[in-house]
C-alpha cells in the first residue's frame, strides 16, 4: 500500500479538535459526538469504522457541511467550519467535498453522464469533462455506460458512477459513506479496488465510513468509533 | 444542464405535466374564449347593423349603445323623420330579446328592403301570412331548421318562410306590426333607421334632427358603429376582470398542487442537489424553471384550445355566440396564467429550499 500524498507535511487535509455535535430530540438531548480529534493528510484514504450510533455518519455530515458542529474545530484545508453559515456551507460541498452514499443518490431522470454533468453544472463549471477526468472515467470502468439513465445500470455501476460524480469537480476531500454497503462481494471489491486507485493515482484524500473491517483495510489506516469518540 | 433536468422530471411523470399543462391551458382558453365571445357578439351586432344599410340611427331616450330591447319609441317619429329635409328614406324596427341573447326584430320589410338592399334568400321566400317567420343561416343551422318548417318562438309556432343570407339587422324576422301586437308594443318602435339623399349630408341631417329632438340619441351610423366595443357594454369589463382574477386563482392552486406533490416526490433529488453544493437559489430556480415552461406550454396549448371553443361554438351555437380569435389578448393569457403559475410554486419552491439536506437524503 503506497504512503499518503502529503504526508509529513506540517499542516494537515483535516484537522478536528475537540469535536461535539449534540441532537435536540424533544425534550432530550443526544450527543453523537463527545469530543472528537482526528488528524487526516493529504492523499491519506481513512478508514472510519464503527457499530451504528458510534457518531460515523455525524461525522461524514459535519465534515460535509451538511450540518454545523456544537462545538470544536473543524479545519479543512485551513478552512474552519466552525461558524459557518449555510452559505458558506454550501461552498464547501461545491468546492472542496465529494459525496458517495451507500445508496448511490443518482438522479433518476438523468443519464450517467449528465449526473455527473450537473455536479460540474453546480459547482459553475463547463460541463465538458477535461482529459484527466476522461482518464478516471476509464479506470472506473464506466465510459461506455454514460448514456444510460441509473434505472439501465447495475448496483456496482451506479456506485461508479456516484464516484465519478462525486471526483468530478477535484474536491479537496471525498467522503464516503457506506460506499460498499448495497454492493455483493465482487462489486464492493471493485468499488474499494477503485476508491484505492483514485487515491494512489491521482492523490485524491478520501474517507471512508463502512462497519466492514474487510472493507476498511482498503484504507492506510483506520479509526475506530465508539459512543461518540474516536477511540484509536 | 438546468433546462435539461426540467425537461427530464416533466417527461419522468407525463401524465401530472400533462394535466397541470391541460389545466393552465383552460384557463388560459377561458380568458381567451370570454374575451373572444365579448368581441364576437359585439363585432357581429356591429356588423348586421351595419348590413341595415342605414346612415343615421335614432334611438330611444336613455338607451345604452349595446342592447336593444322594448319598444319605448312612437312609431310617429318615422313619418316625422321621413319628412325632414335630405332624408330620402326612414324605416323603425321593434327588437324583443325572448331568451339571453336571441332577439327577434320585427321590420317593415318594403322599407327595409329599400334601404338595405333586401334579403338574399338561400331557401323560401318573403312572409305571405302573419304565421311567418324569416330566419338567417346561423340560425338555421343552430336549430336544424329549414324553409317550410316549423319554429316555436314566444309560445308559439312558426311556420319559417324563408332562410335569409345572414348580416342584416338580426337572425329572426316577424313583420313589425305582427311583433308590436305580440310584445303589447302597437304603435311603438324600438329603434328608427334613416337614408340620406347624399352621404355628405349625414352631419347635417344628424344636426337638424337632434336639434328637432333632443331628447333622443341620433348618431351617424359611422359614429355609433365606433362606439360599439367591448369598453362600452355595462359590467362586461368588471366581468372580464373576475373571470382573469380567478383564472390567477385556478392557475395559482393547479401549479401549487402539482409543485408541492413534485417536491415532496423529490425530496431525495433535492437533497442529492443540495448535496452537491446546491444553493437554495439554485433549487428554486430550478422549480422555477419547470414552471415557467409549463405556464408556456400550457399557454400554447389553452391558445390552440380557443380554436376549438370557436369550432364548437359556431358549429353549435352560431346564431346565438359569436367567438372571434383575438391575439392581441395571447399575451396577457400567457402573462396571467405565468402570474398564478409562478406565485403556485413559490411556496413549494421555498419549502424545497429550506429542506434539510440530512433529512432529504434519508427520504425513503
Amino acid at each position: 500500500m503506497s504512503e499518503p500524498h502529503g504526508s509529513g507535511m506540517s499542516e494537515p487535509m483535516i484537522s478536528i479538535r475537540d469535536l461535539r455535535k449534540t441532537y435536540h430530540a424533544g425534550e432530550v438531548d443526544v450527543h453523537a459526538l463527545r469530543g472528537v480529534n482526528l488528524d487526516v493528510q493529504k492523499g491519506e484514504f481513512l478508514s472510519i469504522v464503527g457499530h451504528s450510533g458510534s457518531g460515523k455518519s455525524t461525522l461524514f455530515n459535519i465534515l460535509g457541511g451538511l450540518t454545523p458542529p456544537t462545538s470544536g474545530t473543524v479545519h479543512i484545508r485551513g478552512r474552519d467550519l466552525r461558524g459557518m453559515s449555510e452559505g458558506d456551507r454550501t461552498n464547501l460541498r461545491k468546492q472542496e467535498i465529494g459525496f458517495v452514499f451507500q445508496k448511490y443518490n443518482l438522479l433518476p431522470t438523468l443519464s450517467a453522464s449528465d449526473n455527473i454533468a450537473i455536479a460540474r453544472n453546480i459547482a459553475g463549471k463547463e460541463l465538458q469533462f477535461e482529459n484527466e477526468f476522461q482518464e478516471s472515467l476509464k479506470l472506473l470502468g464506466i465510459a461506455h455506460r454514460l448514456h444510460h439513465k441509473p434505472r439501465a445500470l447495475s448496483g456496482g455501476e451506479q456506485q461508479r458512477v456516484a464516484i465519478a460524480r462525486a471526483i468530478v469537480n477535484h474536491p479537496a476531500i471525498l467522503l464516503a459513506d457506506e460506499p460498499t454497503g448495497n454492493l455483493d462481494t465482487e462489486n464492493s471489491n471493485i468499488v474499494l479496488k477503485l476508491l484505492r486507485d483514485l487515491n494512489e493515482r491521482i492523490g485524491q484524500t478520501i474517507l471512508m465510513i463502512t462497519h466492514n473491517p474487510e472493507a476498511a483495510a482498503f484504507g492506510h489506516r483506520t479509526a475506530h468509533m465508539r459512543d461518540g469518540c474516536i477511540i484509536d | 444542464m438546468v433546462t435539461k433536468l426540467v425537461f427530464e422530471n416533466l417527461k419522468h411523470r407525463p401524465i401530472r405535466t400533462l394535466l397541470t399543462v391541460l389545466a393552465i391551458g383552460v384557463q388560459v382558453t377561458m380568458m381567451l374564449t370570454l374575451v373572444g365571445l365579448s368581441r364576437g357578439m359585439v363585432e357581429g351586432s356591429a356588423n348586421r347593423t351595419r348590413g341595415v344599410g342605414a346612415d343615421i340611427m335614432v334611438r330611444p331616450t336613455g338607451a345604452a349603445i349595446i342592447g336593444m330591447n322594448g319598444a319605448p319609441m312612437p312609431e310617429g317619429i318615422v313619418d316625422f323623420l321621413q319628412k325632414q329635409p335630405h332624408v330620402a328614406l326612414a324605416t323603425g324596427t321593434v327588437v324583443h330579446v325572448y331568451s339571453g341573447v336571441d332577439s327577434i326584430t320585427g321590420l317593415d320589410l318594403p322599407k327595409f328592403n329599400a334601404m338595405s338592399g333586401g334579403f338574399r334568400f338561400i331557401e323560401g321566400g318573403t312572409f305571405q301570412t302573419p304565421n311567418d317567420i324569416l330566419i338567417d343561416e346561423s340560425f338555421a343551422r343552430q336549430h336544424k331548421l329549414n324553409a317550410g318548417g316549423t319554429v316555436n318562438l314566444m309560445n308559439r309556432d312558426w311556420h319559417v318562410a324563408g332562410v335569409v343570407e345572414s348580416g342584416k339587422l338580426g337572425r329572426v324576422f316577424l313583420p313589425i306590426k305582427v311583433l308590436q301586437e305580440l310584445t303589447a308594443a302597437t304603435g311603438k318602435i324600438t329603434v328608427a333607421y334613416v337614408k340620406v339623399d347624399d352621404p355628405r349630408n349625414t352631419r347635417a341631417v344628424v344636426d337638424q334632427i337632434h336639434a328637432k329632438i333632443p331628447d333622443n340619441p341620433v348618431y351617424a351610423m359611422e359614429d355609433f358603429l365606433a362606439l360599439v366595443s367591448v369598453d362600452n357594454i355595462p359590467g362586461l369589463n368588471s366581468f372580464i376582470r373576475v373571470i382573469v382574477g380567478l383564472s390567477v386563482i385556478f392557475g395559482f392552486l393547479v401549479v401549487f398542487l402539482a409543485m408541492y406533490t413534485a417536491v415532496l416526490e423529490r425530496t431525495r433529488e433535492i437533497g442529492i442537489l443540495k448535496a452537491l453544493g446546491a444553493s437554495p437559489g439554485y433549487i428554486i430556480r430550478l422549480l422555477l424553471h419547470e414552471t415557467v415552461l409549463i405556464a408556456v406550454i400550457g399557454s400554447i396549448v389553452g391558445i390552440l384550445l380557443t380554436y376549438g371553443t370557436r369550432w364548437i361554438i359556431m358549429a353549435r351555437y352560431p346564431a346565438s355566440l359569436t367567438q372571434v380569435i383575438v391575439p392581441d389578448w395571447w399575451p396577457n393569457a400567457a402573462l396571467i396564467s405565468l402570474l398564478g403559475a409562478v406565485l403556485g410554486a413559490m411556496y413549494p419552491g421555498l419549502k424545497a429550499a429550506r429542506q434539510d439536506a440530512i433529512e432529504a437524503l434519508s427520504y425513503e
